[in-house]
C-alpha cells in the first residue's frame, strides 16, 4: 500500500530521540494507539511505513519497514490512527506486490473501501468445519502416506540445496480434489527468497496458467528484512479474503519461514528482550501461531484455505526452534532428506518422521480407497524395519542379516526407488499409488502384513487379484 | 463507594501487558475493563502509584490515557447447569454464543458462561425449614441424560431455608431463600461463582488415599502404567508423537463421570475435531453421546496469550465443582507447556528476572499448585459424598527433549509418567508410550483393586474372573521383564545380527514382538479395539505369556526357533485384538496356539508337564 505523508490528516511530529536499527524512539507524542500504523519521512524524502510496537505517555517505539538506511533523528512522523490495513477486492487476482502491498507489476494499486487488518482475527473453533476433502497431489509419498486435505496446514521441512521449490511447484501444478474440477487459487508469499527462486515460481505459475488465479507477494533476499514480518500476514489476509469472501479454494505457499523467524529475532534483539532458545524470542510460538492458524474451512462458506509453508532447517536440525515450534502448530510436516536426494531420489521425502495429522479424516472408502489406511500403516512398518535392517547391515554386513531382515532391506530399497521416487512431471492417481504400494508389499510374505485387515489382502493383494482375473 | 470512582487511565502498552494509574485500592487479581471496548483484563502487579494489567484480548489501538474500569471482582468461573455439552474460550465465554458475531472472534464481546434464558427443571431434595450449610445439596437438575446436576449451597453460606420451590427456572431465578444466623435473607440460585485461582474447599483432612484406577481402555495405560482416580499424570512428547490423540482417547473412554478437556494453545482444527466427533461417539457404558458428560475449553494457539494462562484455571475450577457434587471428574490439559509459555511471555513483559530457559522462578510453584488440585476427597456438605479430580497434563518439550523445566517440574508433582517416544511414532506404533521409560507410582495400590473394579463388563465371566484376576499382577511384571530383557538383547542384536543369537534369546525377541504388536499397539481409530475392555487386556496378555512359557520349554528341549516362528498362530495373535468377537476369539486362539505347541512337542518328542 503506497502511503504518503501528505495523504494523512493530523499532526506531524518532528525528531526522534534515538534510532536503533529499524526501531525509532519518539517522544512528546500523544494520542498514539498501540499497533497503529505510522508514516515516517527522513531528510532523504522517502516515505516509509512503520508500526507502533510500544507506547506510553509521551513516547512511542516505532518499527520502521522499508529499510533503515538514510534514517536520521531529524525526521517527520505522522500517525495514521489505525492499524496496518490493506484494501481488498477481486482486483487482487493475478497481481504481484511487494512486502508492503505496493504493486510491483506496473499496474495501479488496488483501490477498495474494504480494508482488512493484516493481523486478522482468530477463527472461532466452533465455526470451523473439520477438514476432510482429500487433495490428490499426484506425488505417491504424499498421497499414499502423508495425505493432504483441504484446509490443512502442512509445512515442508527442508534444507538448503534440496529441491523443496520444485516439489511445491509440482504440488501447486497437480493438486486437485477428487471428483471436483475446480482448481486451486494460489497465494504465494516469498520471504527473503533469492531472485531466481522467486522467478522460478512465477514462471511455473505462468506456464500452468495458475497466474490468473494467483496473488504473489514478494519480499526478496535484498528487500528489507523487517518487511518479512508483514509479508505472510498480507498474503494470508488476501488468502482469507479469497477463500471466505470470494469462496475460492486457496493454496497459500509461504517460503521461507526461516527468514521470517530471523527477522523476528532481529526485532526482538533490537528491543533488548529476554532471548529464548537460540536467541529467538519467547513469544515465537504465539507469533507463528497467528500465521499458521490462518488456515481452515468455515461453516457456511464455500471456500477453503490450505497452507504449505516451507522452511529450511538450519543445519538440518529438526530440533532447531524454528522447525520445532512449527511442528507443534502445524498439522504435520513433510521432511526432506539430504541422504535420499544424494542417492538420486526425487522427491526426497523421508516418510518416517513425516506426518499428516489430518490424513485419517481425508482417506478411506468414498474418499480414496478402503484399503488406504491399512496399506499406509503397513508401508510405514515395513519401511522402518527395512531401514533398521540397512543400519544393521552396515555393521554386520548383509550376510549377517537373517532371512527376514534381508527381505525387509530389499523392500526398503524398492520402496525408495519405485514408490517415493518419481518424475517431476509424473502425476500419479491415488489408485496408481496404492496399486504400486501393493506391488511392493507383495515382496513380503503374506503373514508379515499384520497391519492390513484380511479382507483387504483378499481384495487387493496381487496374488489374489491375479487369481481372480484368471 | 460507587464504581464510577474506580476508574484509572492507561500509561503504557506493550503487547497484552498494560500499565495504568489512578485506582488506589486496586487489588492483585482484580478484573478490570480496559478502553472504550472494555476489554477484559486482570491486575497482576500493584505498586504505590501504578498497576499492571494482563489483557485477555488483543490490545491494538489502545492509547495512553484511555480509561480503565475496575470491577471489584476477581476472575471467576460461573458454575451451574449448562456447562456440560458446551465449549468455552479461555475466559469462560461460550463459543457458540460468540458465533453470533461471525466466524472470527473479534474484540470486546461480552457473553455469560451460562445461558441466562434457558430454563431448567429444579427438583428440591430438602424441605422448607431445613438447616443447610456450604456444600449441602438442596436439589437436582437433569443437566444431560447422563449427568444429574446437584445444586449445592455455595461455600461460605449457612442458615435455614425459608422457602424452596420446584419447577422451571433460569439460572438467575432464585430456587430457594436462605436466612442466615444474623437474619439476612439470601436468595439461592442454581449457579454460583468461584475465583478460579483459588482451589474449592473440601472437608478438613478430607483427602483420601488413591486406590481406585481410572479405567481408560488403553492397554499400555491400564495394564502397565495405570493412573488412579484423583491422581495426576503427565504425558510429555515432541510433536507428532501422539499426545493429542492419546488425550482424546482418554477423554473418550475413561470411566470418569465428567470430562473437562482444555485445549490450551493448540490447534483450531483439533478442537473442531472434538466438537464434530464427541456428539457422535457413544459412551461404552451408557450408550449416550460422549458430549453429554464433557466440558470443552478451547483457547487455540492464535488466541491471546493471557487468556491461555487463564484457561487452565477456569477448567480446573469447573472440574472441582462437579467433584463437589460427588462425581469422578477427569481433566485433560493439552498442552500445559503452552500455559507455561504464556507465564513466561507475561513474565518477560513484566521484566521479571528469568531463571531456566527464560521461565520465571515461580514456575515450579505454579505447576505444583495446578496438579495439587487433583485428588480424591470427602467433599463439603450433606449427604456425605466422595468426589475426585484426576488431572492428565500433556507436556510439549522443545525438541522432544525431556530435560527442560516444564517436563522436569511436572514430573515432580505428578504420579504417572507416560513417556512418548519418537522412534515408536515413526514406525507408527501407537500409542507411542515407551514401556521402558514410563512409570506409575500408583501401581502397587491399584493392581489388586484393578482386577475387581470393572464388573460391569465381566458379568458373564464373573466366576472365572475371580480366579484369574489375582494372578494378573504376576502377568504384568512378567511382561515388563520380558520387554526389558528384549531391549537388551536387541542392542546386542544390533551389533552381531539377530541370526547370530541363541534360540532362547530369539524367542524372547519373538515374544516381545508379540507383546508390542498384539498387546501394546492399539489403534485409536479401530471400531473394535479403540476401547479395550479390561478382561480383554488381561486375556491377551495371558495368551501371549502362556504361549511364551510353553515355547520356552520347547526351545530348551532343542526345538529350533524357526519351527515356532513358522506357526500361523503368531500372526493371528498379533491380529486377534481386532476380532469383533473379542474375548471369545482370544480364548479360542489361546487354546489353539497351546495345542499347536503341544503338537510340536510331540513331533520332537519333548515331554511337557502341563
Amino acid at each position: 500500500m503506497v502511503l504518503r505523508l501528505e495523504d494523512i490528516p493530523g499532526l506531524i511530529y518532528r525528531g526522534a530521540k534515538e534510532i536503533r536499527r529499524s526501531l525509532l524512539f519518539v517522544e512528546g507524542v500523544s494520542g498514539v494507539g498501540y499497533d497503529e500504523m505510522v508514516v515516517v519521512r527522513a531528510p532523504d524524502g522517502i516515505d516509509r511505513v512503520g508500526r507502533v510496537i510500544e507506547v506510553g505517555r509521551g513516547f512511542a517505539v516505532i518499527q520502521v519497514f522499508g529499510g533503515e538506511m538514510g534514517l536520521q533523528t531529524d525526521i517527520a512522523v505522522k500517525f495514521t490512527g489505525s492499524t496496518f490495513k490493506i484494501p481488498v477486492s477481486d482486483e487482487v487476482l493475478g497481481r504481484m506486490f511487494n512486502g508492503r502491498f505496493e504493486p510491483i507489476d506496473g499496474m495501479p494499486p488496488v483501490v477498495s473501501d474494504d480494508l482488512r487488518d493484516v493481523n486478522g482475527s482468530p477463527i472461532n473453533p466452533a465455526a470451523r468445519v473439520y477438514p476432510n476433502n482429500f487433495i490428490q497431489t499426484g506425488i505417491s509419498a504424499i498421497d499414499g502416506m502423508l495425505s493432504l486435505v483441504r484446509g490443512q496446514k502442512l509445512p515442508i521441512f527442508s534444507e538448503s540445496g534440496l529441491p523443496h521449490n520444485r516439489i511445491i511447484a509440482q504440488i501447486a501444478r497437480q493438486a486437485t480434489v477428487l471428483g471436483e474440477a475446480e482448481e486451486f487459487a494460489i497465494v504465494f508469499a516469498a520471504m527473503g527468497l533469492k531472485n531466481d527462486e522467486a522467478r522460478f515460481f512465477i514462471e511455473q505459475f505462468r506456464e500452468s496458467g495458475a497466474i490468473e488465479r494467483s496473488v504473489i507477494i514478494l519480499n526478496l533476499a535484498d528487500d528489507p528484512a523487517i518487511e518479512r514480518l508483514l509479508t505472510p500476514r498480507i498474503a494470508l489476509t488476501v488468502a482469507e479474503y479469497m477463500a471466505f469472501d470470494l469462496e475460492m479454494h486457496v493454496l497459500a505457499i509461504l517460503s521461507d519461514m526461516t527468514n521470517y523467524c530471523e527477522a523476528l529475532r532481529e526485532i526482538s534483539a533490537a528491543r533488548e528482550e529476554v532471548p529464548g532458545r537460540g536467541g529467538y524470542p519467547g513469544y515465537m510460538y504465539s507469533d507463528l501461531a497467528t500465521i499458521y492458524e490462518r488456515a481452515g474451512i468455515i461453516a457456511g462458506r464455500k471456500g477453503s484455505l490450505t497452507q504449505m509453508p516451507v522452511l529450511t532447517m538450519p543445519g538440518g536440525d529438526l530440533r532447531h526452534p524454528i522447525p520445532d515450534l512449527t511442528g507443534y502448530i502445524t498439522e504435520g510436516q513433510i521432511i526432506l532428506s539430504r541422504e535420499l536426494y544424494s542417492r538420486g531420489i526425487y522427491p526426497p521425502i523421508n516418510v518416517l518422521p513425516s506426518l499428516s495429522r489430518l490424513m485419517r479424516s481425508g482417506i478411506g472408502p468414498g474418499k480414496t480407497r478402503d484399503d488406504h489406511k491399512d496399506v499406509a500403516d503397513q508401508l510405514y512398518d515395513a519401511y522402518s524395519r527395512g531401514v533398521r535392517a540397512r543400519d544393521l547391515a552396515r555393521i554386520v554386513g548383509e550376510m549377517g542379516l537373517s532371512e527376514r531382515e534381508r527381505r525387509y532391506l530389499k523392500f526398503a530399497d524398492a520402496f525408495e526407488k519405485r514408490f517415493v521416487n518419481q518424475g517431476e512431471y509424473e502425476n500419479r492417481s491415488i489408485d496408481e499409488t496404492l496399486d504400486l504400494a501393493w506391488e511392493l508389499l507383495a515382496m513380503l510374505p503374506e503373514e508379515e502384513l499384520v497391519r492390513i485387515r484380511e479382507k483387504y489382502i483378499k481384495k487387493y493383494h496381487p496374488k489374489y487379484r491375479a487369481a481372480a482375473a484368471s | 463507594m460507587s464504581l464510577e470512582e474506580r476508574v484509572g487511565q492507561i500509561e503504557r502498552i506493550s503487547g497484552t501487558v498494560v500499565d495504568a494509574v489512578g485506582v488506589k485500592d486496586i487489588e492483585i487479581g482484580e478484573v478490570v475493563e480496559v478502553g472504550d471496548e472494555r476489554l477484559i483484563g486482570e491486575v497482576i502487579r500493584v505498586s504505590k502509584d501504578r498497576f499492571t494489567i494482563q489483557v485477555y484480548e488483543p490490545t491494538s489501538g489502545l492509547r495512553p490515557g484511555d480509561k480503565v474500569y475496575a470491577t471489584g471482582r476477581k476472575l471467576v468461573a460461573e458454575l451451574g447447569p449448562g456447562l456440560l455439552y458446551n465449549v468455552f474460550d479461555g475466559v469462560g465465554r461460550p463459543l457458540h454464543e460468540l458465533l453470533k458475531q461471525g466466524p472470527f472472534i473479534t474484540r470486546g464481546i461480552k457473553a455469560y458462561t451460562l445461558d441466562r434464558k434457558r430454563k431448567w427443571y429444579f427438583k428440591p431434595t430438602v424441605k422448607r425449614g431445613a438447616e443447610v450449610a456450604a456444600g449441602d445439596i438442596i436439589g437436582t437438575v437433569q443437566e444431560t441424560y447422563m449427568i444429574e446436576h446437584r445444586i449445592m449451597i455455595p461455600p461460605g453460606l449457612e442458615g435455614k431455608l425459608i422457602s424452596v420451590e420446584e419447577g422451571e427456572f433460569t439460572v438467575e431465578e432464585p430456587v430457594a431463600l436462605l436466612r442466615t444466623k444474623d437474619g439476612r435473607e439470601i436468595p439461592v440460585k442454581m449457579y454460583q461463582e468461584w475465583p478460579v485461582r483459588v482451589p474449592r474447599p473440601f472437608q478438613p483432612e478430607g483427602r483420601l488415599p488413591l486406590t481406585e484406577p481410572l479405567i481408560t481402555g488403553q492397554r499400555v495405560i491400564d495394564t502397565f502404567f495405570p493412573v488412579a482416580k484423583g491422581g495426576a499424570a503427565a504425558i510429555p512428547g515432541g510433536f507428532g508423537t501422539g499426545k493429542t490423540v492419546m488425550l482424546h482417547q482418554l477423554a473418550k473412554w475413561s470411566d470418569a463421570d465428567v470430562i473437562v478437556y482444555i485445549g490450551c494453545g493448540e490447534r483450531g482444527n483439533e478442537m473442531s475435531e472434538v466438537l464434530t466427533e464427541f456428539p457422535e461417539l457413544k459412551d461404552p457404558r451408557t450408550g449416550r453421546p460422549l458430549m453429554e458428560r464433557t466440558i470443552l475449553i478451547a483457547n487455540t494457539s492464535n488466541m491471546p496469550v493471557a487468556a491461555r494462562e487463564a484457561s487452565i484455571y477456569i477448567g480446573v475450577t469447573m472440574a472441582e465443582y462437579y467433584r463437589d457434587m460427588g462425581y469422578n471428574v477427569a481433566l485433560m490439559a493439552d498442552s500445559t507447556s503452552r500455559w507455561a509459555e504464556a507465564l513466561r511471555e507475561i513474565s518477560g513483559r513484566l521484566e521479571e528476572m528469568p531463571v531456566e530457559r527464560g521461565y520465571p522462578a515461580y514456575l515450579p510453584d505454579k505447576i505444583a499448585e495446578f496438579y495439587e488440585r487433583a485428588g480424591k476427597v470427602k467433599v463439603l456438605g450433606r449427604p456425605e459424598r466422595i468426589g475426585s479430580v484426576t488431572i492428565i497434563g500433556a507436556v510439549s518439550p522443545p525438541g522432544g527433549d525431556f530435560n527442560e523445566p516444564v517436563t522436569i517440574h511436572t514430573l515432580r508433582f505428578t504420579g504417572v509418567f507416560w513417556a512418548l517416544d519418537p522412534e515408536l511414532a515413526y514406525s507408527r506404533h501407537f500409542p507411542a508410550i515407551n514401556w521402558l521409560k514410563s512409570y506409575s507410582l500408583y501401581v502397587t495400590s491399584l493392581l489388586s483393586s484393578w482386577a475387581t473394579s470393572f464388573s460391569y463388563h465381566a458379568e458373564e465371566l464373573a466366576e472365572w474372573w475371580r480366579k484369574v484376576a489375582p494372578s494378573f499382577p504376576e502377568y504384568r511384571s512378567k511382561a515388563l521383564e520380558l520387554l526389558s530383557v528384549a531391549a537388551e538383547i536387541e542392542s546386542i542384536a544390533r551389533i552381531i545380527g539377530e541370526s547370530a543369537l541363541p534360540d532362547d534369546q530369539r524367542l524372547i525377541l519373538l515374544t516381545a514382538e508379540l507383546l508390542k504388536e498384539g498387546f501394546l499397539r492399539q489403534n485409536a481409530f479401530s471400531e473394535v479395539d479403540s476401547f479395550s475392555e479390561p478382561e480383554k487386556q488381561v486375556l491377551i496378555l495371558k495368551m501371549i505369556l502362556d504361549f511364551h512359557s510353553i515355547a520356552e520349554k520347547l526351545i530348551r528341549a532343542g526345538v529350533p526357533i524357526e519351527r515356532i516362528r513358522s506357526l500361523p498362530h503368531i500372526s493371528l495373535m498379533m491380529r486377534v485384538k481386532e476380532d469383533p468377537e473379542k474375548v471369545k476369539a482370544i480364548l479360542r486362539l489361546t487354546e489353539e496356539s497351546r495345542k499347536a505347541l503341544l503338537e510340536i512337542a510331540e513331533e520332537y518328542g519333548v515331554k511337557l508337564e502341563v
